[in-house]
């Protein structure tokens, strides 16, 4: 048995350890947000926060986790309003939006971590991410936008 | 003389008569109650089960007010969902932030056709929806002038209320909404539809999307996120080879897992296989892991069948055998082709080889269904919903009144979730487990492995030139496995609405033409991917234009504009193109006029004609489809054999804009999906089965490939709201890879003719 902490929630789980936590997170935990694209750590749509670093859920044994912290798309925020969720809907990213949990959760660590975003960085950390309706340019666009907004807000907190 | 009996194939059009292994298409066919000779019917009135416009049927106020408008086409990334709330909302003069969508289960006896493809749901259902908020909006002013005993004439509704301006009384929408709805629809003649000045939300850029708030927060439902109470869950192992069978099978080791509920055989499909599943063997478990794990643990030996054979490299040299030679079918004969060939200056070839592609949509192909006292319901993420109920009846073996089918988002279509295979094998599944829900999931693997696939073709292209490097004579042979071949014994002849996507259709002047279709067997199943036929046909006639061009010596923008010619207005059927897109040719004819003006200004917006430096170059690229005009430039960069595409400028003229926004986002994932068409993009063959199968061997760009400047050009004229609708979702993505290509003949000149480009640039 793993005992693990989901968006705050301590929660656990008895099955098999070597289920990946996607579908610990899915079938089990009714947390459906994060998504399944490949299964092997190549589409990014599962990514979620573990301990603060995003991580591909499809390929995490949920054994592994003992005492993580995990923040899935549902636990991001309280009400929606993490600058990169804002940036997303201000700029109309999503077409599809299957893999905008995935891409929402990566940019929110690339933002959260560091205080200015270069498009370098967005290529190397974003990359992570599949997207197959194209929504690349709006990703890049809403990634700097937030980015700003945040060490706006940084600015803010230092003054 | 137009042929009405094929004017109209519809995606689903091609499901109709063809049970019988005719090939009667259904929507040509006369109607009940019609005389036969009466005029063809075309677009919206075609469709399988025509349209609605009645606000009863899609329009909903509550007492607070609330509009509730319900969405009959399915939503899967190209904002049809806001798109249509704005048209209604609109009409209806509803405040943006007081409009909800819900989404409507298949039923178009009730809704009208709602197979969300062929780039036509706001082409079709502009009118009919805006109808529907007018004759909604009538209502309420009737009701709030019957309350207040003045003429009707008198009040007005707007901003959410009806106001009366000599009494200045007003009520808000929720308070007539139960006295309107009781009235009488008025008559659609007697409807007053706004002034496109009046506009507030269609021709808009402000409006976010309805699903906004859902998606980042992760509070959507895809038909992959489905929960029943007590579901369980499926994954199927299916035969490598398509038509292939189970030779043994032991599951003992599946069913050991502790968590594996059952293993269940799925019967293979028969020839032609249409929307069957294609058999197999079932693993049903607690949660999917189990359920792949368990699908892992069984043995089976398959019977691979009749397409055993297939080999991509050694079907691609027979269709170029069948390209390179004579008496193929003749489809588009105009001139003297051969007279002309003859007496050219100059005679240019070339053969353009285009593969498999998979539609690889983000959510795979997902679906629960449950059985309860004798009814289905299912929730899936289908394009067709109708077709789903009723292939999902058939084979369940009820009624169709007894199956509901409740339509998710989709995490993307492109076409594959046209097809309701998966929605049967969740079907049958739950049928196995006495009912219970099952939710079938699809592996990428089995996406990729498994898929009803872009067809593959060889495009054999010849010209001659005068002396002045005039194109004068222009033979187009086209060798592809037809989509067809999934609905009837395999014709091995393209239908007529594939060579009416952009071969014979072509917006070029040219006196002397010759189309040939040459036969070609399919070995997959092959099946709609955005844009269809259109992707290999524009590749090889824009690359084609370049290679003249390069041959005249000229320019190549200049030399596609002489090509496309004088501004005119081309009737289809004089092309040989009986289908036109579904659309009535006096209506959409071919414009060259609008096919050059886009042209130009996919040119001027990626200033067409500068200095390239080493290892840069420009290409450009037109191509009318879905009765749009799209045309792009793109600037590649060649290091190291490495293509990159820093920038492209994509022009289209769609006619009027009812969500501009939506318009540009589909014509930034054109450009995107096409950078991966030319670059990376490919399912092969060998020995029967897929080479690929997940996305670390089937590419598709990442954000490090996506250009990092892409310009949309909206074109045309854009408040023509009375003239017919062009579609978006589709056009935008045929010119993209022939651009591209054309600019890596720039950059290097080396002409790419087979895709994807991969690794032929390395030295």
């Amino acid at each position: 048995m793993v005992k693990l902490v989901i968006n705050g929630e301590e929660r656990q789980f008895d099955g098999d350890q070597d289920t990946p936590l996607l579908w610990v997170l899915r079938d089990e935990m009714g947390l459906t947000g994060t998504k399944f694209g490949c299964g092997i750590a190549a589409c990014g749509a599962c990514t979620v926060h573990i301990d603060g670093a995003p991580s591909f859920a499809c390929v995490t044994p949920v054994g592994v986790l003992e005492g993580a912290k995990i923040t899935t798309i549902e636990g991001l925020s309280e009400n929606g309003d993490h600058p990169v969720q804002e940036a997303w809907r201000d700029l109309n990213v999503a077409q599809c939006g299957y893999c905008q949990a995935g891409q929402v959760m990566q940019a929110a660590a690339l933002v959260d971590q560091y205080d200015t975003v270069t498009d370098e960085d967005i290529d190397a950390v974003m990359s992570a991410n599949l997207c197959r309706c194209g929504t690349y340019p709006r990703i890049r666009a809403a990634v700097k936008q937030a980015a700003a907004a945040k060490s706006g807000t940084k600015e803010a907190e230092a003054q | 003389m137009r042929n009405s009996s094929i004017t109209n194939v519809s995606r689903r059009g091609l499901l109709g008569g063809m049970g019988a292994g005719a090939f009667v298409l259904a929507v040509g066919l006369p109607r009940p109650g019609r005389a036969q000779e009466e005029e063809p019917e075309f677009g919206r009135d075609a469709m399988p089960n025509g349209w609605r416009d009645d606000p009863k049927i899609f329009i909903a106020i509550a007492e607070d007010g609330t509009v509730t408008v319900t969405c009959h086409r399915q939503e899967m990334g190209q904002g049809v969902r806001t798109s249509i709330a704005m048209v209604v909302a609109d009409e209806l003069g509803a405040e943006w932030d007081n409009v909800r969508v819900t989404q409507a289960p298949g039923d178009e006896e009730k809704y009208g056709n709602q197979d969300t493809d062929g780039s036509r749901s706001l082409r079709h259902h502009f009118m009919p929806l805006r109808r529907a908020g007018a004759a909604a909006r009538t209502m309420l002013e009737q009701a709030a002038a019957a309350q207040w005993g003045v003429d009707v004439a008198e009040v007005k509704a707007d901003g959410h209320k009806v106001s009366h301006a000599g009494s200045g009384k007003s009520l808000g929408y929720g308070e007539l909404a139960a006295a309107a709805m009781d009235l009488e629809v008025p008559a659609r003649d007697s409807l007053t539809l706004k002034d496109p000045s009046e506009f507030r939300y269609i021709g808009k850029n402000s409006i976010g999307l309805v699903d906004n708030m859902d998606i980042t927060t992760g509070n959507t439902t895809y038909g992959i996120d489905v929960r029943r109470e007590g579901m369980l869950y499926a994954v199927v192992a299916r035969p490598p080879v398509y038509g292939g069978k189970v030779a043994s099978l032991d599951d003992s080791a599946a069913l050991a897992i502790d968590g594996v509920e059952k293993v269940v055989q799925i019967d293979p499909a028969e020839f032609p296989t249409e929307f069957a599943p294609l058999g197999g063997v079932a693993v049903i478990a607690k949660n999917t892991y189990l359920a792949m794990k368990g699908r892992d643990a069984l043995q089976i030996e398959w019977e691979d069948g009749p397409n055993a054979e297939y080999d991509s490299e050694a079907y691609r040299e027979s269709l170029s055998q069948a390209a390179n030679s004579d008496g193929g079918k003749v489809i588009r004969d105009e001139g003297d082709y051969d007279a002309a060939a003859a007496g050219a200056a100059q005679t240019v070839e070339a053969e353009y080889y285009i593969p498999h592609l998979a539609q690889a949509p983000m959510e795979p192909p997902a679906a629960v269904v449950e059985i309860k006292d004798g009814k289905a319901e299912a929730w899936a993420c289908v394009q067709a919903p109708q077709v789903t109920r009723l292939r999902l009846a058939e084979r369940l073996g009820l009624s169709e009144d007894a199956v509901k089918v409740n339509v998710t988002l989709l995490g993307g279509g492109f076409g594959r979730k046209s097809k309701p295979d998966f929605v049967l094998e969740a079907g049958i599944l739950s049928q196995a487990m006495d009912g219970a829900p099952v939710k079938l999931t699809w592996s990428r693997e089995d996406d990729i492995r498994h898929g009803y696939y872009h067809t593959v073709s060889v495009e054999k292209m010849t010209a001659g030139l005068d002396a002045d490097g005039k194109t004068i004579a222009w033979r187009h042979r086209t060798a592809a496995p037809t989509i067809g071949s999934i609905f009837a014994p395999d014709p091995a002849q393209k239908l007529p609405f594939e060579l009416g996507m952009g071969l014979l259709n072509m917006p070029l002047a040219i006196e002397n033409i010759r189309a040939e279709n040459p036969q070609a067997q399919a070995h997959v199943r092959i099946g709609w991917y955005r844009a269809v036929s259109n992707i290999p046909h524009a590749f090889a006639i824009q690359s084609f234009a370049a290679e003249l061009a390069n041959a005249a010596g000229r320019d190549q923008k200049d030399y596609l504009l002489e090509l496309i010619g004088p501004a005119r207005q081309i009737d289809p059927t004089n092309q040989g193109d009986v289908w036109n897109y579904g659309e009535n040719p006096d209506v959409y004819p071919v414009d060259t006029g609008r096919m050059a003006a886009v042209v130009e200004a996919a040119a001027d917006g990626i200033e067409w004609g500068r200095e390239m430096p080493e290892g840069r170059g420009l290409g450009i690229a037109g191509h009318y489809s879905f009765v749009s005009y799209v045309a792009v430039a793109a600037e590649v960069e060649v290091v190291d054999g490495e293509v990159m595409v820093p920038r492209v400028s994509i022009a289209i003229d769609c006619g009027a804009h009812v969500n501009p926004d939506r318009i540009r986002s589909q014509m930034e994932g054109a450009v995107i999906m096409g950078v991966g068409q030319a670059l990376m993009t490919e399912v092969n063959f060998a020995e029967g089965r897929a080479q690929q199968g997940n996305f670390d061997s089937y590419l598709i760009p990442r954000m490090d490939r996506a250009p990092k400047r892409i310009d949309v050009h909206l074109v045309g004229d854009d408040a023509a709201y009375d003239r017919p609708l062009g579609g978006v979702g589709e056009p935008g993505l045929p010119p993209v890879v022939p651009a591209i290509t054309n600019a890596v003949f720039a950059a290097t000149k080396k002409r790419i003719r087979r895709l994807p480009i991969a690794d032929q640039l390395r030295s």
